[in-house]
């Protein structure tokens, strides 16, 4: 019995590595990109704002999908196509390691940690983190959370940001950011906490709620791609640059930020 | 493997504790519920049918992550506060006592008739029957399929994660997605899962023997 259990456990785990003995890190991402006239992107499903599905059409749709679809034209030319897959927090860095997308513009903060997995293009975005809290909540910055439960999101870095500014905060990690929010109406927390930019979207679709404390990190956001990947990284940067030039850039928020009340959106604005 | 094991083992041996705990518990109320809800399905009073294979019905027929979600997000909403370990303990809990029903029923039904009937013409009533007579001989019965049952709560307590439970399967999610090391977090808790359910297989085997 003991001997078929070990054999057993060495035969799953030597078919769960070849799975992901595929080394992408060797082909060139650009190169595949260019041949098949197509960049397949992860972006968020449940984020007003920046990727959030129409329930009209299925489609993505928000500031992240609008600028990989810029990216996409700077990079292919105007034939070029831009496929979309919904991603979460969890699931963006695995679906990216694995190949099944070039790249992931999906609200995600360049951070040393994920340095070390992935690389990042340039901050196309700098958010900051906040809070969302019910409109007769009695915190009003981060430092009344201590002693209180936060609502986070697992795999996003505002988890360990909360811990180091409140120490006694207890933390809970929900799925997406729609579970997060139902879970916050239904005062399974306090206080719901990630990008400003996320939250304010959230405020919009809940009225009873509203964004406060201000920004007590910096979250540039990055368009992800895999280890080495630095053609397809300085691709992405000079598209991004291209954009800032030209206006295109400073359009895009205006569109998605300036009916956001309470957004300053201005201030977001690249040259 | 072991790598991410020693960094993190507050963690996982925390959320093996949560796992545990939920485990026992719904399996002890599961256990009870179940058996009263086998009994009234078999119930000579119509009504306590209806109610029972009602109660079965339901709760065999939604999925697990949907009434853990109910208890979660809408009781709290409308009735009262409970946290995600309770809501995912209530949902283990429902959930599982309706398959515990049925195999208990199945037992109760496999039991010839003439133990009733032996019963009864002894003096005792139904419910005296019942108590002394046929439930002991049916939980022996199902003792193998009672078992898959434990098991499969066992597993399904993972339904924790999606509640903040603090469970193994919360705790593995949170560790793979700060060290991105996905295979190994997932690994090491598969293990861990492992270390719970084998031993209750075993144990169960062990008193099939012992019993049957």
């Amino acid at each position: 019995m003991k001997k078929k259990f070990w054999l057993f456990s060495l035969l799953a785990s030597l078919l769960l590595l070849t799975g992901c003995g595929r080394s992408l890190s060797d082909q060139s991402v650009l190169d595949n990109v260019k041949r098949t006239n197509t960049i397949s992107w992860g972006v968020k499903g449940d984020v007003k704002l920046f990727g959030l599905i129409d329930v009209k059409d299925g489609q993505q749709k928000g500031f992240d999908v609008d600028m990989a679809k810029a990216i996409t034209r700077h990079i292919l030319g105007p034939t070029g196509k831009a496929e979309f897959t919904t991603t979460t927090s969890q699931s963006r860095v695995p679906l990216l390691k694995n190949g099944n997308v070039d790249a992931v513009i999906a609200t995600m903060s360049i951070t040393p940690e994920r340095k070390k997995v992935i690389s990042f293009s340039k901050s196309y975005f700098d958010a900051g983190q906040s809070l969302l809290v019910p409109k007769n909540s009695p915190i009003h910055s981060v430092k009344d959370l201590n002693g209180k439960t936060v609502i986070g999101v697992v795999g996003a870095n505002s988890v360990a940001n909360v811990k180091k500014v409140a120490p006694k905060a207890r933390v809970i990690e929900l799925q997406d950011y729609a579970q997060a929010m139902n879970a916050l109406k239904s005062h399974q927390g306090d206080a719901l906490t990630t990008d400003n930019g996320i939250l304010f979207g959230l405020a919009v679709q809940n009225p009873g709620f509203q964004v406060r404390g201000g920004t007590f990190t910096v979250e540039p956001y990055g368009v992800a791609v895999n280890k080495g990947q630095t053609g397809f990284t300085e691709a992405v940067d000079k598209a991004v640059l291209e954009m800032q030039h030209d206006g295109e850039y400073n359009r895009l928020i205006k569109k998605w930020f300036g009916d956001v009340p309470g957004f300053k959106y201005k201030e977001l604005y690249r040259k | 493997m072991i790598n991410i094991f020693s960094h993190f083992s507050n963690q996982l041996l925390v959320g093996l504790g949560w796992t545990v705990l939920s485990s026992v518990i719904a399996l002890f109320f599961s256990l009870i519920i179940g058996t009263i809800f086998a009994i009234m399905e078999i119930a000579p009073n119509k009504t306590l049918q209806v109610v029972g294979r009602a109660y079965v019905e339901i709760f065999r027929n939604i999925p697990l992550l949907v009434i853990t979600m109910f208890f979660y997000l809408v009781i709290p909403m409308y009735v009262v506060k409970i946290n995600g370990f309770t809501a995912g303990t209530i949902g283990l809990t429902l959930y599982t006592s309706a398959f515990i029903a049925e195999t208990v029923r199945s037992g109760i039904q496999s039991v010839a008739g003439g133990q009733m009937e032996g019963a009864r013409s002894t003096g005792m009533t139904y419910w005296q029957a019942m108590r002394y007579i046929i439930l002991p001989q049916a939980f022996k019965i199902v003792i193998p399929p009672l078992g898959n049952q434990f098991v499969n709560l066992v597993k399904n307590s993972s339904v924790l994660a999606f509640v903040a439970g603090f469970d193994l399967m919360y705790q593995a999610n949170s560790i793979a997605s700060t060290t991105f090391d996905t295979i190994n977090s997932y690994l090491v808790v598969g293990v861990l899962y492992l270390i719970i359910t084998l031993p209750l297989s075993y144990y169960m085997q062990h008193l099939e023997k012992k019993l049957a």
